[in-house]
């Protein structure tokens, strides 16, 4: 399997969420993911840096970097920003929970369900990095893993 | 992101043309809610996803706050032509509990 990355980084505006969906949704196809498979990778990068626009740096402009790599026929996604960070990130995981009548506070549950595995390291104003790794279930398939 | 709005009568009917998004749902709410001020008598929006390419939890809390919209009037909101990997998404959120979906505009209209 060849494996492959990419580093990658843009200001927090909202116009940028979807360049960043168009760009790991391109570099995941080189896996043997479906298109439900990528579909469901293009929403859980959606949240993740939308995440990083709306709370990380809310009114002020950040810097959100985007790692990705491919390895051991897994795709790895890496979300970092230096924004505000996440005071309780129970409360942040709990369906629902959102601030704004406009918000469904489903963007970490989305994250966690379209992803193998999801994880994030946040301190007050330090900043938040997020990891999000999936692999094609025909692979799985392939070779035994559980998925 | 475009939007076809089409009023007929009660009935305000919304093609979403491309991705509702943290970019888009702004003006997804904004023309809904001009139509809605300016249309008192609107009881029904009915949403129509055909040419709907993406949505996230943005674009989804965008639709949730147009329902809240309908609901202070006693309104509700209708979907229709919703393709799959949407279906999915509404499911998971819990729209379908406040949304009722149509496989076609005429069966929501009627």
């Amino acid at each position: 399997m060849k494996e492959n990355y990419l580093k990658i980084s843009f200001p927090s505006l909202p116009e940028n969420v979807s360049l960043a969906r168009v760009i790991v949704a391109a570099f995941a196809a080189q896996l043997d993911f479906t298109l439900n498979e990528l579909e469901e990778i293009r929403v859980a990068t959606s949240e993740a840096v939308s995440n990083c626009v709306i709370h990380a740096y809310r009114e002020k402009s950040g810097e959100i970097q985007m790692e990705l790599q491919i390895e051991d026929g897994a795709l790895s996604i890496k979300v970092i920003d230096e924004g505000c960070g996440i005071q309780d990130l129970d409360l942040a995981k709990t369906p629902a929970y959102s601030t704004d009548p406009e918000r469904m506070g489903l963007g970490l549950v989305f994250m966690e369900s379209f992803m193998d595995k999801m994880t994030i390291e946040s301190q007050p104003n330090q900043g938040t990095r997020v990891l999000m790794i999936k692999k094609p279930e025909r692979s799985k398939d392939n070779n035994g893993d559980q998925p | 992101m475009d939007l076809n709005l089409e009023r007929n009568g009660r009935v305000l009917t919304v093609q979403i043309a491309g991705e509702l998004d943290l970019s888009t749902s702004p003006a997804f709410r904004e023309r809904i809610e001009a139509e809605l001020g300016q249309n008192q008598e609107i009881q029904h929006l009915i949403l129509d996803f055909k040419e709907t390419s993406f949505i996230d939890s943005s674009g989804l809390g965008a639709i949730l706050g147009r329902y809240k919209s309908m609901a202070q009037r006693n309104g509700k909101v209708s979907a229709v032509n919703v393709p799959p990997h949407l279906q999915r998404l509404f499911e998971l959120s819990g729209l379908l509990k406040v949304m009722a979906i149509y496989p076609s505009l005429e069966e929501a209209q009627n």
